[in-house]
């Protein structure tokens, strides 16, 4: 599956405020969410994992390999895109668009969606609208990379990489290297 | 994203890719059970038609269903405002009051969408003012274009048949030079503009001598009510000479594709087993332009924050 977006620069004005999660780190995380999401769904049965444009996307398509590697077989893998499902659409800027790949049937699945940070919950939000256009599956499940808190509706991660406490002007940068070059999180510090 | 779409003129080819990656979104929703996103929920779109139409209009309209937005429609036929004399000012003025957010003009006079956009507080679409331009119609050619040969650097397209009363032939030509491609106009002399030689195309009148070289032949409608204007004697001289028949199909590259705005006059422009030939992909403009104008509209209406910069990459998560 092809993954569009590009690196992601730190803007001027804003400084690293902490690294927090290395390239180790970040497997080591995505092996143990694996392995909870086969201990959760007792197996990979009817379990389809859905990134969520953009660095969803990828982490999807490495939860996958994980589970591959413990299981010997590959969940099916889709992305979706929210654009279109957004709350806030004529408010703020569009994000660049990425196609939605779902070639399979959603409907009596156990899905997980993944995302590589859980902020206000409005995108998965989105999400979850978007998948359910698509057919109903039985039950749906979050996993993300960072936590960092901040919600702004009733949502909630099944599984989490790693939480950690921000301020609301703080960003939350995560790196890929399949996008942005190379593996890790850091924290910026927003313009006072 | 710009707020009306009057011209090409007003496009980078920036904002032309955007809006070529947007209908890919696009597409991919027509393509599903549930074709329509929720995106324009609650807006509404105005079709305001004072020349008959029926394929744009019904394109628009399916491409604002797609978005969710809800579709009025105003044709200026005998039962409307327009033949009690309204004038034109007034019919904005009275959409104005309606708080339309969007307005989809057809007129016959050149320049009426750009008068229309001064009037109205609601985004305007040109969908083919008189002689002047359909900026639409050239995002779907391109579209249909870059479905086929991925860019369009180097590419070679013969706009062929009546290019001085084609607003069609005027926007591609624009957007397609903006996009790199290498334009070609092909007809007899009576139906080119005057001043042709300022547009920086090639202009010729042997279609057999050109269409070898061509990636695209985009063949005009010939426009049959011009007919009594002695441009060209006849429909089957006009054939003869720069209809697109099975001997000249033959002369074109294998990959090269025929193209056609609709709706055609089999026979004359193009002979009918040459429309329904695989590498015709007129019926594939018609697909495209409904996910390239929900696209238009989506970045038109979407974005009302009327930046130009990036937007920040992580709003949420």
């Amino acid at each position: 599956m092809a993954v569009p977006g590009s690196p992601q620069r730190i803007p001027s004005g804003e400084r690293v405020k902490a690294r927090v999660l290395e390239s180790e780190d970040m497997s080591r995380a995505l092996r143990r969410i694996a392995h909870e999401i086969l201990e959760h769904n007792k197996g990979i049965a009817d379990v389809i994992l859905i990134g969520i444009h953009t660095r969803g996307v990828p982490l999807a398509e490495r939860l996958g390999r994980e589970i591959e590697e413990i299981e010997g077989q590959m969940p099916q893998v889709g992305a979706i895109d929210v654009s279109f499902y957004r709350d806030d659409i004529g408010i703020r800027r569009p994000k660049e668009i990425a196609p939605t790949e779902l070639p399979f049937d959603v409907s009596g699945k156990t899905v997980v969606l993944v995302d590589d940070v859980l902020f206000t919950g409005r995108t998965i939000r989105a999400a979850i609208d978007a998948l359910v256009d698509f057919g109903r599956p039985d039950t749906i499940q979050l996993a993300v990379l960072m936590d960092r808190g901040h919600r702004e509706i009733p949502i909630r991660a099944d599984y989490v990489g790693k939480n950690i406490p921000t301020s609301a002007n703080e960003q939350v940068r995560v790196h890929l290297a399949e996008i942005d070059g190379s593996d890790e999180v850091v924290i910026l510090e927003g313009q006072a | 994203m710009i707020k009306h779409l009057l011209s090409i003129d007003q496009l980078v080819p920036d904002q032309i890719d955007l809006i070529m990656r947007t209908a890919d979104s696009l597409r991919e929703v027509g393509t599903r059970t549930i074709k329509k996103v929720p995106a324009l929920r609650g807006r509404t779109v105005c079709n305001l038609f004072f020349e008959p139409s029926t394929r744009t209009r019904i394109s628009f309209e399916l491409a604002a269903k797609r978005l969710s937005a809800d579709v009025v429609t105003f044709t200026a036929d005998a039962r409307t405002s327009v033949s009690k004399g309204e004038s034109f000012r007034d019919t904005a003025q009275t959409l104005q009051a309606m708080g339309v957010d969007a307005i989809v003009i057809r007129h016959s006079s050149s320049g009426a969408p750009v008068l229309l956009s001064k009037w109205v507080d609601a985004s305007v679409i040109n969908a083919g003012d008189g002689l002047h331009e359909h900026p639409t119609q050239a995002l779907l050619d391109l579209y249909s274009i870059r479905e086929r040969f991925g860019s369009f650097e180097g590419l070679r397209v013969g706009i062929v048949g009546d290019v001085v009363h084609s607003r069609v032939a005027r926007s591609n030509v624009k957007a397609l030079a903006k996009m790199g491609a290498i334009v070609t106009l092909v007809g007899p002399p009576t139906l080119m503009p005057p001043a042709v030689e300022t547009w920086g195309v090639e202009v010729t009148t042997d279609l057999d001598e050109v269409l070898p070289k061509l990636d695209v032949a985009y063949l005009l409608r010939v426009q049959t009510e011009r007919m009594n204007e002695k441009l060209f004697p006849t429909a089957r001289e006009y054939a003869a000479l720069w209809g697109l028949d099975r001997r000249r199909v033959a002369m074109m590259k294998p990959e090269g594709l025929i193209m056609h705005p609709g709706p055609m006059n089999r026979g004359v422009e193009i002979a009918s087993e040459v429309a329904d030939l695989e590498r015709s992909i007129i019926t594939n403009q018609v697909t495209n332009g409904i996910s390239v104008r929900s696209a238009l509209l989506y970045l038109m209406l979407g974005d009302t924050t009327g930046s130009d910069e990036d937007p920040e990459e992580d709003i949420d998560g």
